[in-house]
């Protein structure tokens, strides 16, 4: 009995010798937490979040789930990363040079950076990088985005070249790939390596340990190339019970959470000793025609049923108002969204006159509309689990059947619903959201070429037009063209109707009071963590004198 | 008789898990659109998943004939690894909760089958049922709030604190402690039920026998006549229970892990099926049938141990 728990308990010992006050930290001093304002930033504490699954590789080449992505974002650094105004920047890469129309990209790296483990970050740890992310035997799913590199050399050190075959604007941001060392990795194949467990990197933080199902602890890079973070560590906590994670949250165990619209209209008291933010999500929900089906193919019946509803109904009963209707596939906080295209008004008067000039008549006087004797009647899925997908399905449901559609809706296992429905394009019209990358290209899901069973234009959404400005969109750098571009397909896209746009959710992160330096921008608040701290009287977790 | 039903049960498990729909490359390229076609396939050869599925299932049962469980899809980690990592933990929770299921529903049952239909036996009922019938999951938050958060004396989650290895021997011991406390007492309260009332029942068959009206005729005092020649003979079903909890012991729940947020093993096989994870599931599976066939062995020798009446011919 005993020797089990010795056992497990030494299974990692942590490595080094900091030391945690955590058990008495309720007496904090509470008016004290209002009352500091701009302190001078200091270093020292520990920064506690969670998260509801463990982390599978941290090794940003093969971080598919958002655990491994977070802790990798600590631990690795791109080339190039996106600023708080969502401007690609500089980060590995001092700086670089768009050459011959975007077929040649020069890197100029930035020098005398250290990996963890002391050793020079070079071009060299850049060419194994991309040479891992393209080799077939490693489980990276993010090759695709290099597929278009002809070759990657290195001009010196500290200069890398990549060729393209042809001009790929996101190109830039699939540079945001964390860079790996290759010293550590020589030693093995990169899938199974220990590396991937105890990773090293260039970040800001430093690997510390990891336990499985528990925590993962990370340090501050004494040596980061920007300066160290404020905190000493950063541990982040694996919870999978979301009502479990807000129980911690009450009893400031975490320091930061993201909340559901519930709870972040919860009890002030709740939130006395948290600040809450709000800003848009880098994401939508919409409802998807399938564009095959007889009654989706005419516009008319599309736009009529976007006019039939009611999208403030669906942001106050779903979101609690937390979210904005949505116009089009690019998010607000996001260069590509152009805010003059206007949404789609609820008017089921006009909803009901088109339809009836696309030839649907209640001429039986049941309450449901017809055309050829076929009652207006269709099937919505969406996938089980997502509460906000359920509800929003619901009041689509009650809105529709206004204007005399009938509206049925099946919810199916996640697995099921993607695979047996979605990819084989078995549906009449289906309810989901997608998360967007920060670069606005969107070819795989809008462009005719993408049709067809596991394909991403699932709606089988087909328009000559935009599809030039897909791929001419794809094709240019130059900022300012591109954005009119894609304001283009913003209206296009607005007015074809492929998809009923239905909202923009918010994030809404809270951060304990305690931490200074949260600045809420376009990119949302994690993008200076580095600079969060807590003056020395507030902190929690001291580290002993050693 | 126990190979070719391992083989059998482990079959079964295999062709069940391939018929569920989707599989392991799912989580990484599922509404993926940085993850191609090509990468889809790449994956998929990559985990040995384009070949057909007797080739894959005779493969895998060549390995586990070298006691070798093959390798997490989700971490390319060896499955035993992944095993003896949760294990402790579970073990500790389950055998802890397993000792006070017995510690409290042997005596239970024995003084509500001696004092039938008094009181005491229909408080012991109604308090076993109670427990029964809870739904764990809300038991346990409100147990967590009340001894968490208000009155602040357990933590809410997990298995050790933040500085746990900065303790003494004893404060860790302390830690690991006030980490279980509501664990193990959820899972003992919620299973309580079954075992006392097989106790009392057992309890109760057994007084109305010949030889308990004997001993009692021979003057003996009642609580002799309980204890040493009752009890043993009511302890028959309880043994086959005990026998029967025994792939219970590494099944661990994933109810309870989940809420107290505790890194056992019934996370592990829970997140490995949603995710498709074959290896993980299989060596999961496999460890529950095996340790589920020894149980009855088990259970069927200590019968003969208990028993007196019952011999195994040689």
């Amino acid at each position: 009995m005993k020797n089990a728990f010795l056992r497990f308990a030494t299974l990692a010992p942590i490595p080094c010798s900091l030391f945690l006050i955590g058990c008495h930290q309720d007496k904090l001093p509470q008016p004290a937490l209002d009352a500091v304002a701009d302190n001078a930033p200091v270093h020292g504490d520990v920064f506690v979040e969670s998260t509801i699954g463990d982390a599978s590789r941290l090794n940003p080449l093969l971080a598919t789930d958002s655990t491994s992505g977070a802790i990798c974002n600590y631990v690795f650094n791109g080339l190039v990363k996106y600023d708080k105004d969502l401007r690609l920047v500089g980060d590995l890469a001092k700086s670089w040079e768009i050459r011959r129309g975007g077929l040649e990209i020069l890197f100029h790296l930035r020098p005398g950076v250290r990996w963890h483990d002391g050793q020079p970050f070079t071009s060299r740890d850049v060419l194994f990088t991309y040479s891992v992310l393209v080799d077939t035997n490693v489980a990276t799913p993010f090759g695709a985005d290099f597929a278009d590199v002809r070759r990657v050399e290195a001009v010196d050190g500290l200069t890398v070249r990549v060729l393209y075959r042809r001009p790929f604007a996101p190109a830039l941001e699939s540079w945001g790939m964390g860079m790996i060392p290759e010293h550590i990795f020589l030693t093995g194949p990169v899938n199974g390596h220990p590396a991937n467990r105890r990773p090293v990197g260039t970040g800001p933080f430093k690997f510390v340990e990891w336990k499985a199902d528990e925590k993962i602890i990370l340090e501050a890079n004494l040596d980061y190339f920007e300066g160290r973070p404020h905190f000493d560590r950063v541990v982040t906590r694996i919870i999978p019970d979301s009502s479990v994670e807000f129980l911690e949250l009450r009893s400031e165990s975490i320091d930061s959470m993201g909340l559901t619209p519930d709870q972040y209209q919860a009890y002030p008291e709740f939130f006395r000793r948290y600040n809450k933010f709000r800003y848009p999500a880098f994401s939508y929900t919409f409802l998807a025609f399938n564009m095959n089906h007889p009654f989706f193919k005419d516009v008319r019946v599309r736009r009529a049923l976007g006019l039939a509803l009611d999208k403030r109904d669906i942001i106050q009963g779903v979101l609690l108002g937390f979210g904005r209707p949505a116009t089009g596939p690019f998010p607000p906080s996001s260069w590509a969204f152009d805010p003059t295209v206007p949404d789609t008004p609820y008017d089921p008067d006009r909803a009901r006159a088109l339809l009836a000039e696309a030839g649907w008549k209640d001429a039986d006087g049941d309450g449901t509309l017809e055309k050829d004797a076929r009652p207006f009647h269709f099937t919505v899925i969406t996938n089980q689990g997502n509460k906000l997908r359920e509800l929003t399905a619901t009041i689509l449901q009650a809105h529709l059947a206004r204007v005399g559609v009938k509206m049925d809706i099946r919810i199916l296992e996640w697995s099921s619903f993607l695979h047996n429905y979605v990819d084989k394009n078995n549906f009449d019209a289906l309810v989901l959201g997608w998360n967007l990358s920060r670069d606005p290209d969107q070819y795989v899901i809008w462009h005719s070429s993408q049709r067809g069973p596991g394909k991403y234009n699932f709606a089988g959404y087909a328009n000559p037009v935009a599809d030039k400005l897909w791929e001419e969109a794809r094709r240019t750098f130059d900022l300012v063209e591109r954005r009119r571009l894609y304001h283009k397909l913003h209206r296009i896209l607005n007015e074809d109707a492929p998809y009923l746009f239905l909202y923009y959710p918010e994030s809404l992160p809270t951060v304990h009071k305690r931490v200074q330096g949260v600045q809420p921008a376009p990119a949302g608040i994690g993008w200076n963590f580095r600079e969060w701290f807590v003056p020395r009287a507030l902190q929690k977790y001291r580290l002993a004198a050693n | 008789m126990t190979v070719p039903l391992l083989i059998g049960i482990t079959l079964v498990s295999f062709l069940v898990m391939r018929l569920a729909p989707g599989g392991p490359t799912d989580a990484a390229t599922d509404l993926n659109v940085k993850a191609s076609a090509d990468a889809r396939a790449r994956l998929t050869k990559l985990y040995g998943l384009d070949k057909p599925w007797p080739v894959q299932y005779g493969l895998w049962l060549g390995r586990l004939a070298r006691l070798d469980f093959g390798k997490s899809f989700k971490d390319d980690r060896p499955v035993l690894q992944k095993i003896r990592e949760r294990l402790p933990a579970t073990l500790a929770l389950n055998i802890l909760s397993l000792l006070l299921i017995f510690g409290a529903a042997v005596p239970l049952g024995v003084l509500s089958a001696v004092k039938q239909n008094s009181l005491f036996d229909r408080t012991a009922t109604v308090f076993v049922f109670v427990g029964y019938a809870i739904p764990a999951f809300w038991l346990s938050l409100l147990l967590m709030i009340l001894f968490g958060l208000k009155l602040g004396w357990l933590p809410l989650s997990g298995l050790r604190s933040l500085n746990h290895d900065e303790f003494s021997a004893a404060g860790k011991i302390l830690d690991l402690a006030k980490h279980l406390a509501l664990p193990v007492f959820v899972s003992a309260f919620t299973g309580l039920a079954g075992l006392s009332r097989y106790m009392r029942n057992g309890v109760l068959e057994v007084i109305r026998q010949d030889y308990v009206r004997t001993a009692r005729a021979k003057g003996l005092p009642e609580s002799r006549v309980i204890r040493t020649h009752a009890l043993r003979n009511a302890l028959i079903p309880v043994v086959t229970i005990l026998g029967l909890s025994l792939p219970d012991l590494i099944g661990g729940s994933f109810i309870f892990e989940t809420i107290f947020a505790y890194p056992g093993m019934g996370r592990l096989g829970y997140d490995a099926i949603i995710a498709r994870d074959y290896p993980v599931v299989m060596g999961v599976g496999t460890m529950a049938a095996l340790l589920t066939l020894l149980g009855n062995l088990t259970a069927d020798l200590a019968y003969a141990w208990v028993d007196p009446r019952i011999r195994y011919a040689r």
